[in-house]
């Protein structure tokens, strides 16, 4: 009985993973650094409280298409991206948008864990300051604390908050950093490799913290590990050259794709 | 397989998983026809071989399935090459199974061979057998050669061999119901003949596995099934 029932759970979570409404939609990205395109014309859309996996090997524009979500692309100067990107209704390459106003809707989480050289509960703050999202005290720290307990840190760190963020451990660091992400409220959330520097035990809690975030966030996650893909993700993109080449169904991604290109990939083969 | 791994070992190791799948079905086929032989001309040192050759079959199953598994953990294997060694630990356990049924008829070998067996059953196992292992000898084949069709083809095959089940079934109660005296060795016969179609279906299903493991889909739709003994008594007769 209960096995019944846990499938049909299951079966109606991934029915509306299948039709949960686009976040974000991204159509025909073209990114060019300089002279050279890195990325052509590729179409992806990012379900709600999903998390998209985008995965293939070094140089293939993921974390390109990561960056053009929240045009971290606008700080390099050679860069030029064309093709529409759409968050909820609006382009948000259209001229009129604030682009830190961006940021705070579509955050992101680095490969390196890179606290301010600031206190833990400053490194929190720093953005609902910027963005008035708080003004008193209390409001502060509870934005603190509830940014921290989502961030599946609060019970390690509520007893050092005005130590520095810097003297914590790899993994802890990267946890605050997606404090510090979350405590803007975003939508979104982008990852560029968030585990790559942690060990295994730092990378199984992170893990578990965007496994939890789902709920309330939209997560885009770029991985080397294939392993990862398959366990934090449900929709898995493969990149390949600058081209999109499969987009699919992350259990189906790992068991059975469709492309060759990434049947090599995943697997570990020669193409 | 159309290319090759970064790291040669791992290819290395799905290539053993492979071949150890083969020297076993060699073995499991060759087993079954000795036992058949043995049982038709009541040998018994054949029955005997049969009966001490089935500890080869089980000590292969036992080192597949480890490599198995040390595979899967040290190279975390994905798509095709996942399907490869799952499929390896299911093909293995089909076989090592063949071989405890054809181990099973050598033992029966033993108690029959007082009584001997009537010409025209022993035909009738025969042909039984014949066709079990023709399933088993292409099932091999569609191993090596990975081709989904065939695979599908082995599967809709094995229809016949439960058709000549029931018949044999019939005719062997048939015996029965004639002379008392023929129970024990007809009730040893209906064993072996019912042994012989269980490894019909162990071909079907290792027939199954390599057609998820060549396409990741399984074979849609019901198997043929002729085997109507369940619904059989003597009073139908």
């Amino acid at each position: 009985m209960n096995m019944m029932s846990e499938a049909a759970v299951e079966k109606a979570l991934d029915q509306k993973m299948n039709t949960a409404p686009y976040k974000m939609t991204g159509k025909d990205v073209s990114v060019y650094y300089g002279e050279k395109r890195a990325l052509f014309d590729v179409n992806l859309n990012v379900r709600e409280n999903t998390v998209t996996a985008l995965i293939g090997p070094s140089g293939c524009g993921k974390s390109t298409f990561l960056r053009c979500l929240n045009r971290m692309n606008d700080t390099i100067d050679s860069c030029r991206v064309t093709g529409k990107i759409v968050l909820d209704e609006g382009d948000i390459y259209d001229p009129s948008i604030d682009v830190v106003e961006l940021r705070a809707r579509v955050g992101m989480v680095f490969q390196k864990p890179n606290p301010f050289p600031k206190s833990i509960y400053e490194n929190v703050t720093y953005g609902p300051k910027i963005h008035g999202l708080a003004r008193t005290k209390a409001e502060f720290d509870q934005i603190v604390e509830h940014s921290l307990q989502k961030a599946g840190l609060w019970n390690e760190v509520k007893d050092r908050l005005h130590e520095s963020g810097t003297g914590l451990s790899g993994g802890q660091q990267q946890r605050l950093c997606i404090a510090r992400a979350v405590a803007v409220s975003p939508e979104v959330i982008l990852m560029d490799e968030p585990c790559s520097a942690l060990d295994p035990i730092a990378t199984a809690k992170v893990e578990e913290l965007i496994h939890e975030l789902r709920a309330n966030y939209t997560i885009v996650i770029v991985t080397h590990s294939m392993q990862q893909a398959a366990r934090v993700s449900q929709r898995t993109a493969m990149f390949h050259l600058g081209n999109l080449v499969e987009e699919n169904d992350t259990d189906k991604m790992f068991t059975n794709p469709d492309d060759q290109r990434t049947q090599d990939y995943i697997m570990g083969r020669f193409g | 397989m159309s290319s090759t791994h970064i790291y040669s070992v791992y290819d290395e190791e799905l290539k053993y998983l492979t071949r150890r799948i083969s020297e076993m079905g060699g073995i499991a086929e060759q087993m079954v026809a000795d036992s058949v032989r043995a049982l038709v001309n009541a040998d018994l040192a054949l029955a005997q071989k049969v009966i001490s050759e089935d500890a080869i079959l089980d000590d292969a199953e036992r080192q597949i399935n480890e490599k198995a598994i040390v595979t899967i953990a040290k190279r975390q294997p994905m798509a095709a090459d996942l399907r490869e060694i799952m499929g390896s630990i299911r093909i293995a356990a089909d076989l090592e199974r063949v071989g405890d049924l054809g181990k099973n008829n050598a033992k029966r070998v033993i108690a029959i061979s007082g009584s001997g067996i009537p010409r025209q059953l022993a035909r009738g196992l025969e042909h039984l057998a014949e066709l079990a292992l023709m399933q088993l000898k292409d099932v091999l084949d569609v191993y090596a050669s990975r081709s989904p069709e065939k695979a599908n083809t082995i599967r809709e095959r094995d229809g016949e061999i439960d058709a000549i089940y029931t018949s044999l079934f019939r005719e062997l109660l048939t015996y029965m119901m004639e002379d008392p005296r023929n129970i024990t060795p007809c009730t040893h016969l209906l064993f072996c003949a019912k042994n012989i179609e269980r490894i019909g279906d162990h071909a079907t299903n290792i027939a199954e596995t390599i057609y998820y493991m060549a396409t990741g889909a399984q074979i849609l739709g019901e198997r043929p099934k002729e085997d109507n003994t369940a619904s059989l008594g003597a009073a139908s007769e």
